[in-house]
């Protein structure tokens, strides 16, 4: 007994208090700027494996974008990422960063359904369906249950069964073979329900966008309430994204 | 009879002329493989065919654990030929997963195979009429018999497979493990994506837990292809992030197989100790699983002297955390109470299905890429590789707690011997030009055993076939087989004390 209170003892206070506020440091990249210096945008575009970078005017869609840093790298004085890594959003445009823009990545306040604050604000039960997913994301959003993050003092959890959940949280491109069960699993959870897109692959395929073994239509026929981008999505993006859809 | 001295060989991170590479009939391949392969120093890393113009190219390498070398030879399956072969499975039972794939892909059929089935139903396989759904599971009729079906989607957040268990009360006779739902066609994405960076993102996503452990092996082989040379600097940083990697993962494990034994504070101990290296990897290349750390050619993110002094500062005081709670955890009686002789494999069972990593190693079998085809940085800085006797869920789970120590050992001397200097580095190169009609192979030590990525290249030196393998196609018949005669409440201990890739089986 004693020789375990020692082990509390040393390893001391590891949850972190305020996951709203918490500073991670370089060369973590989250939300990125892009300044109005003057490139060869053609150059810019290309050197993004994803496709994520438009031109005229240059932006970058988060949904796409692998947080990789390669573009950082070709072109410093024109696009820096920031620690900032409050990236989600419940509209699919908002995850676009335009040349000029500093502002932070918000939620549209106005177009979240009423219900969700209504009955999810205090209480937040999720199934996570990782359909192609490489266990990154998998991994990160264990991460947010465990002693440091400790999502659950917001009354966040994920459940095992579909029946105890409030949601649908998927990761990974959405494979063809998965298309199957993820519908089953969906419509296993009562309504009101929501669903979330967690990481690249989830929100646009990732690199395994023109994959012929991808089957996305479950995307085509549902409404997604929240987008999480990164590649893998960080525990923080994760929490916080949460707390700003349902509070 | 074909003299084993004729067959071609290479060293792992090499490359060879198709031409060179020894070219069998059938009956010559099949002798040369069975012949090879009852020797207990050599086990295949890859077999697999590929399609040219006139028919199928198959193509075999073993590694020899005792020189060093990789055998590689081939057999020829023109398409105006029977597509029947006789199966080697039925001598060497390690090659039925390989096999298997062969069939599916290209529906090439082996008589006498113990089971031909699918693999994992991947989109480009021979006959679309069989769905994923179709599985012809193994089954047992009996009254006294129950069958219990778990997944594709699991109770946890883990990825999805299917387990067949058919149980005689509580006790588990057989389990089938049905994979193939995460199958993304990553290997055709090789050939597909026409950049090198596109094909270094990819490798990274093939398994997100073994992020450096694929991209390490895919870099090598491109480098290879490309006779490009990297600085050992380079070289040396990829092994440290290689065992970083199978440091954080470890702990993690050690930790979930704490939570299946209902030991709350372990659980807790040694997931916050894993963040503190997955922290590092993030304060080394922005990523916690080391995503855009390893790239061809070189590094954006150099391994300066200030994460030098970071990185031993915090061993220092991991490993301090670690033995104190690892001491109280390895002697609770409830522990090895729980995990003592529950799912053993022996030395023999593992041998005959070719396991490799720590599933070979926890059964004796002293199976390590580490040491029987070290690339540089383990030639330079030589590791020993330790084995535990039993085969059973505490083996597996002692032998992790024994690599995490010999990791950082490894790492410290690392550290003291290299100087990491200066901030400077070589920058990735993604221009490569891949040298025309040839093979590499590269095969690394990842924290689940040996990763072998194995790329072809045509007459104009263009990508023509990239074959992955993942330890895990190897392992998972070991965790099917650890659930024989145990109950089935001991499946989370087994399948967590394995730890083993969806993603990187379905690829």
């Amino acid at each position: 007994m004693i020789n375990e209170l020692k082990v509390i003892y040393h390893n001391g206070k590891q949850y972190i208090p305020d996951l709203r506020k918490v500073k991670l440091r370089a060369p973590f990249r989250g939300r990125p700027e892009i300044s109005t210096a003057n490139v060869d945008e053609q150059a810019l575009v290309d050197c993004c494996p994803l496709g994520a970078i438009t031109s005229h005017p240059v932006r970058i869609d988060l949904g796409k974008c692998a947080f990789c840093g390669e573009c950082a790298f070709a072109f410093p004085e024109k696009i820096k990422f920031t620690q900032d890594y409050k990236l989600a959003s419940n509209k699919r445009e908002n995850l676009i960063i335009n040349e000029g823009e500093t502002h932070p990545i918000i939620l549209d306040k106005a177009t979240i359904r009423k219900e969700i604050k209504k009955t999810f604000s205090k209480s937040l039960k999720l199934r996570q369906v990782s359909a192609g997913g490489d266990n990154s994301c998998e991994n990160e959003l264990g991460a947010c249950g465990n002693t440091n993050f400790d999502m659950g003092r917001f009354g966040l959890e994920f459940v095992a069964s579909p029946r105890h959940a409030d949601g649908l949280l998927i990761t990974g491109p959405l494979t063809e073979n998965m298309a199957e069960p993820l519908q089953i699993c969906y419509d296993a959870i009562p309504s009101p329900k929501i669903i979330i897109l967690a990481g690249v692959d989830a929100i646009s395929g990732g690199i395994f966008a023109d994959s012929p073994a991808l089957n996305r239509s479950f995307l085509d026929n549902h409404h997604i309430d929240l987008y999480i981008p990164g590649n893998p999505t960080h525990p923080l993006t994760i929490i916080n994204g949460l707390l700003d859809l349902t509070r | 009879m074909i003299e084993l001295e004729n067959i071609s060989q290479i060293r792992n991170n090499q490359a060879i002329d198709l031409k060179q590479i020894t070219s069998l009939s059938y009956l010559d391949f099949f002798d040369v493989t069975v012949q090879l392969l009852e020797q207990k120093d050599n086990h295949c890393l890859t077999y697999f065919a590929y399609p040219t113009d006139k028919g199928l190219q198959f193509m075999m390498a073993i590694a020899q654990d005792k020189n060093y070398t990789i055998l590689l030879f081939s057999h020829f399956l023109a398409t105006t030929e029977n597509q029947v072969l006789k199966s080697l499975s039925e001598t060497i039972f390690a090659l039925s997963i390989f096999e298997r794939e062969i069939y599916e892909n290209y529906g090439v059929y082996f008589t006498n195979h113990p089971w031909l089935k699918p693999v994992r139903f991947a989109h480009n396989r021979a006959n679309k009429k069989l769905q994923i759904s179709d599985y012809p599971f193994y089954q047992i009729k009996s009254e006294e018999l129950h069958e219990v079906g778990v997944g594709p989607i699991h109770a946890g957040i883990i990825e999805p497979g299917h387990f067949r268990f058919i149980c005689n009360g509580e006790n588990v006779l057989h389990l089938e493990i049905q994979l193939g739902w995460q199958h993304r066609g990553v290997e055709q994405l090789f050939l597909d994506q026409k950049t090198n960076l596109q094909r270094n993102l990819l490798a990274e996503n093939i398994a997100g837990d073994t992020v450096i452990g694929h991209t390490t092996t895919f870099v090598q082989t491109m480098e290879v292809l490309a006779d490009k040379h990297v600085t050992e600097r380079i070289q040396i940083e990829r092994a440290l992030a290689l065992e970083l990697e199978r440091i954080a993962i470890h702990t993690g494990d050690i930790g979930a197989l704490c939570t299946d034994a209902a030991y709350h504070l372990g659980a807790n101990v040694f997931t916050i100790l894993r963040t503190a290296i997955i922290n590092f990897t993030q304060r080394w290349c922005g990523n916690r699983f080391g995503k855009s750390l390893v790239r061809l050619g070189g590094t954006y993110f150099p391994f300066t002297p200030a994460l030098k002094k970071e990185l031993l500062d915090m061993l220092a005081s991991f490993e301090k955390q670690f033995n104190e709670m690892a001491e109280l955890t390895y002697h609770l009686p409830s522990i090895q109470n729980r995990f003592d002789f529950v799912g053993t494999i022996t030395p023999k069972q593992a041998r005959l299905m070719g396991t490799v990593g720590l599933a070979a190693r926890m059964s004796t079998i002293e199976r390590d890429i580490r040491v029987t085809h070290p690339d540089f940085a383990y030639q330079k800085f030589p590791y020993q590789t330790i084995t535990a006797p039993n085969g059973d869920v505490y083996a597996r789970f002692l032998l992790k707690k024994k690599e995490i120590a010999k990791s950082i050992a490894w790492i410290r001397n690392v550290i003291e011997k290299e100087p990491f200097e200066t901030a400077e580095t070589e920058k990735p190169t993604y221009a490569l030009t891949l040298q025309p009609n040839k093979l590499a192979i590269s095969i690394n030590e990842a924290w689940r055993g040996e990763v072998c990525h194995c790329a072809i290249t045509d007459a104009k030196g263009e990508l023509k076939h990239y074959k992955i393998k993942d330890p895990s196609l190897h392992n998972w018949k070991a965790l099917e087989l650890s659930l024989r005669n145990v109950e089935i409440s001991d499946f989370p201990i087994n399948n967590k004390s394995y730890n083993l890739s969806y993603c990187g089986h379905d690829l």
